[in-house]
């Protein structure tokens, strides 16, 4: 770094950085709200009866008068007006609510499976980086035959469909080599197979963009003249052409997350993990309107916080960001 | 420096093969320590190439052989890769043109001049960033400390320029080697990077210039050589070549100059396409465009208004050039956007043949758009990449109605004739036309609803000055050949003055200096009128 680096303007630089925390922290109170809201009448379009959802679903013969006290229990007796805003209020003051086929408080339950499912979405997220860079760095060194290469690959990785690519590692290295359980245990061997399932497709769609502008900064005028000053290849890579590369990358990668944790439902379903995904689809299933709820919001705030974190990374990779 | 003369660079029989092209044909060239060899030619005449085969980034594609190939006394046709590493930076410093795509905008400047210091020198990193400091001082830059933390999109071209040399001559290489080092800045910040660089010639290194524009390169050249389609043609001591050039090719650069040359001169070879019916078809002599007073300020957020035009009046006779020069920020282009009817002004006028125009809304201006025509700097990025050239001229012939070119055969077969374009170019995307044939193109389709008045926004700044004098040239036949008025903005004081009338000079958004242009050029009144013409690049011939 360059020392006695003096930034101009620097007197409103902080008080800049409070209304950009502001403002991200207004949007993203906005989005909860808009979600918290889209779900509570989206929930009540699916034909059937929430109370009966209570009562362990339609198998469960409840009588009527059954029925009419979790009504009362629960508040669905009142107007949709009413339930919305005491929903909000509820909401805004942390209360998810108890799940209707667990029984437990829907907080509860989430903070069980959020460990796992974000090890997952984390771990698939920096594989598919690692993946993307080094096809990326490799098909630079080798010529227009490796960039067809890793073109190719690329697009058939991102082209594949999760439950395919599952059943298919499955096959290869459960069923046949029998290196890998089929089923994601508490090991880290475990881990193996949902991992790759989530981070290939990510890899060959990160891959595609990051290869590009890694392609553009080896080829600039300013790696030539980095070169003409006696840099090598490594070191035209390491410090001009990887962080060209990153920019495109970071500022997927905050949608990209988003994706694997709805990829997540998919894949914990297949490989019988538990986590968010899996909960997800039976609650779903079951019409467990809080569990839904509860999911749905930590989801969407998970986004709001990673989008943040992603345009924190993008202005710290790209200083042209603010101060053009 | 004190040793003895031992040649900067030698190389003999050089030849450069891009697969089967051949690119560069027994070249054979010697720069003693010191002094400076200026490599002249056109686009694709091999140059570049060349400069680039001397320090062995001539491409992974590319094969490089010579007879001799020796820099600082060492043959460097048997390099390794870490050997060439060793020689780039330390013993050559190497100034690629346009200094904006040759820094990598993601880094501080100080730390791409630092990196020639960390990549040859055991120096600690307080020890080079002071060195940055000193560097930045000597190539000219205010505030050192403050530059060495921008980014070089934060700086102008010509600061730009300056800390692209300082990371070439930070280990004060014996060879520089500067490859159209001026060609995308104004004339009087070109000057001073010119100046810089004969201050290190001065102080000892040699110096490899490379350029398309020999008046560029007259004032620091001792010895010139002409390549052209891969080959040196002609060489020889500056002030000869110069004076007394031997090759018809040199001949034809020298003349495309357009410095000193009389309006209405021919800069490029080539029979006169039409006799010239001397301004017979412009009788009239009311202003076919009057702009009074304009003004227009530009507000920017946070930060103080920008009166980018202030006051500017001016009026175009019927098939005259009003030549505008002036440099970046001068405030041309936002005048031609309010003649355009782009930019409203705040305030002022604009008329057009006696009758408002810049007051009508866009509505009222529509009947009478196809009276003016523009063409730009950059013709490429205003083509449709999409349309065929014909297309693009059925488009403009029929105001947009339509795209096919069968509806318009014979008016299109007309302007590509008028601009010397060959007719089976009709078929060919823009995208495969060379830079002067698009520039060509854009004037076709200027032509195309038979306008009075063209804006020409610096239509030949980057084109070669061979190619530039092509296009002067067609501009002046068309001019009286059509009776065309012309509005000619270019930062180029010799262009302004080969092509005009009369000029308006402008700086900072006001008109420092109008009327006819020799009386202006000959005996100019206001400083920056001075300033611009002793930095307008003339052929210096030393006598």
């Amino acid at each position: 770094m360059t020392p006695k680096t003096a930034p101009p303007r620097s007197t409103d630089r902080p008080l800049k950085a409070v209304y950009w925390v502001l403002g991200k922290i207004g949007g993203g109170v906005f989005v909860l709200w808009a979600v918290a809201t889209a779900i509570f009448f989206g929930i009540r379009m699916i034909p059937g009866d929430p109370a009966q959802a209570i009562m362990g679903g339609p198998g469960s013969q409840a009588s009527a008068e059954a029925l009419a006290q979790a009504r009362a229990d629960y508040g669905l007796d009142q107007p949709l007006a009413v339930q919305y805003f005491s929903q909000l209020w509820r909401l805004a003051t942390g209360d998810l609510g108890t799940s209707y086929s667990l029984k437990i408080p829907v907080a509860e339950v989430l903070r069980e499976l959020v460990p796992p499912t974000l090890t997952l979405a984390v771990l698939a997220l920096l594989v598919a980086w690692v993946l993307a860079l080094a096809v990326a760095t490799a098909s630079i060194r080798s010529g227009a035959v490796g960039r067809a290469l890793a073109s190719g690959l690329e697009i058939i990785s991102a082209a594949v469909p999760h439950f395919w690519l599952a059943s298919v590692l499955i096959m290869l290295f459960s069923t046949t080599l029998g290196w890998l359980p089929p089923v994601s245990t508490q090991t880290p061997a475990g881990l193996v197979l949902p991992v790759a399932t989530l981070a290939l497709p990510l890899a060959g769609f990160l891959g595609q963009v990051m290869r590009d502008s890694m392609l553009d900064a080896h080829t600039s005028s300013f790696a030539l003249s980095a070169r003409a000053r006696g840099e090598s290849e490594n070191g035209v890579l390491l410090r001009h052409a990887l962080r060209h590369a990153a920019l495109p990358g970071i500022a997927l990668s905050g949608w990209a997350f988003g994706s694997l944790l709805s990829g997540a439902v998919v894949v914990e379903s297949i490989f019988a993990r538990p986590g968010l995904g899996r909960s997800l689809l039976s609650a779903v299933t079951a019409r467990d309107i809080p569990m839904v709820t509860g999911v749905a919001l930590l989801s969407a705030a998970t986004y709001v916080v990673i989008m943040a974190f992603s345009d924190v990374a993008e202005r710290l990779a790209d200083p042209r960001i603010g101060t053009a | 420096m004190t040793e003895p003369a031992r040649p900067a660079f030698e190389v003999a029989n050089l030849n450069v093969f891009f697969g089967a092209h051949h690119v560069v044909r027994d070249v054979s060239l010697r720069l003693e320590p010191g002094s400076c060899l200026a490599l002249v030619g056109e686009s694709g005449s091999g140059k570049s190439v060349t400069a680039r085969a001397l320090i062995g980034l001539a491409g992974a594609r590319s094969t490089v052989r010579a007879d001799t190939m020796v820099i600082s006394g060492r043959d460097v046709r048997s390099l390794g890769q870490r050997a060439w590493r060793k020689l780039r930076g330390k013993d050559v410093g190497f100034i690629l043109q346009d200094a904006l795509t040759s820094l990598d905008p993601l880094r501080k400047i100080g730390r791409e001049i630092d990196d020639t210091l960390r990549l040859h020198t055991t120096l600690s990193p307080s020890q080079r960033a002071g060195r940055v400091l000193e560097l930045l001082e000597a190539v000219g830059l205010d505030d050192p400390v403050l530059r060495a933390g921008q980014l070089s999109g934060e700086l102008s071209g010509g600061m730009r320029q300056r800390a692209l040399i300082a990371s070439a001559i930070a280990l004060d290489p014996g060879l520089v080697i500067a490859d159209e080092p001026t060609t995308a800045l104004d004339a009087t910040i070109a000057a001073q990077v010119l100046d810089l660089l004969g201050e290190l010639r001065r102080q000892g290194s040699a110096m490899l210039m490379i350029s398309h524009d020999l008046a560029a390169v007259s004032r620091v050249a001792d010895t010139i050589a002409v390549m052209q389609h891969g080959r040196v043609v002609e060489s020889g001591p500056a002030q000869r070549v110069l004076a007394d050039p031997e090759h018809e090719y040199t001949r034809r650069l020298l003349r495309a100059i357009p410095a000193g040359k009389p309006r209405h001169t021919r800069l490029s070879p080539g029979p006169v396409r039409t006799p010239a019916p001397a301004k017979a078809a412009v009788s009239a002599t009311a202003p076919v465009l009057t702009a009074s007073s304009l003004a227009k300020t530009f507000k920017a957020r946070g930060r103080a208004d920008f009166a980018a035009v202030s006051n500017v009046g001016f009026q175009l006779l019927p098939g005259h050039t009003l030549g505008v020069v002036g440099e970046s920020g001068s405030g041309k282009t936002t005048t031609a956007r309010m003649v355009l009817g782009l930019l409203a002004p705040d305030s002022g006028s604009v008329e057009l043949f006696g009758k408002p125009w810049s007051k009508l809304p866009e509505s009222g201006r529509r009947p009478n758009r196809p009276l003016l025509g523009a063409i730009y700097q950059d013709p490429l990025s205003s083509f449709d990449p999409r349309m065929s050239v014909g297309k693009l001229l059925a488009d403009a012939l029929s105001s947009g109605a339509t795209r096919n070119p069968r509806a318009y055969s014979g008016r299109i077969a007309e302007l590509l004739g008028l601009v010397g374009l060959e007719q089976t170019l009709a078929t060919r995307n823009p995208e495969t036309l060379s830079g002067g044939q698009r520039q060509r193109l854009a004037i076709a389709r200027a032509l195309a609803p038979n306008p009075r008045v063209l804006i020409c926004d610096e239509p030949v700044s980057a084109l070669d000055v061979s190619i530039q004098a092509q296009v002067l040239d067609l501009l002046d036949e068309l001019q009286r050949e059509l009776g065309l008025s012309y509005l000619f903005i270019s930062h180029d004081l010799s262009v302004i003055r080969h092509m005009s009338d009369h000029v308006l000079v402008m700086q900072g958004g006001v008109v420092v200096e109008s009327g006819a242009t020799e009386p202006v050029f000959s005996n100019p009144q206001h400083p920056y009128t001075k300033a611009l013409l002793s930095a307008s690049p003339e052929l210096v011939t030393g006598e």
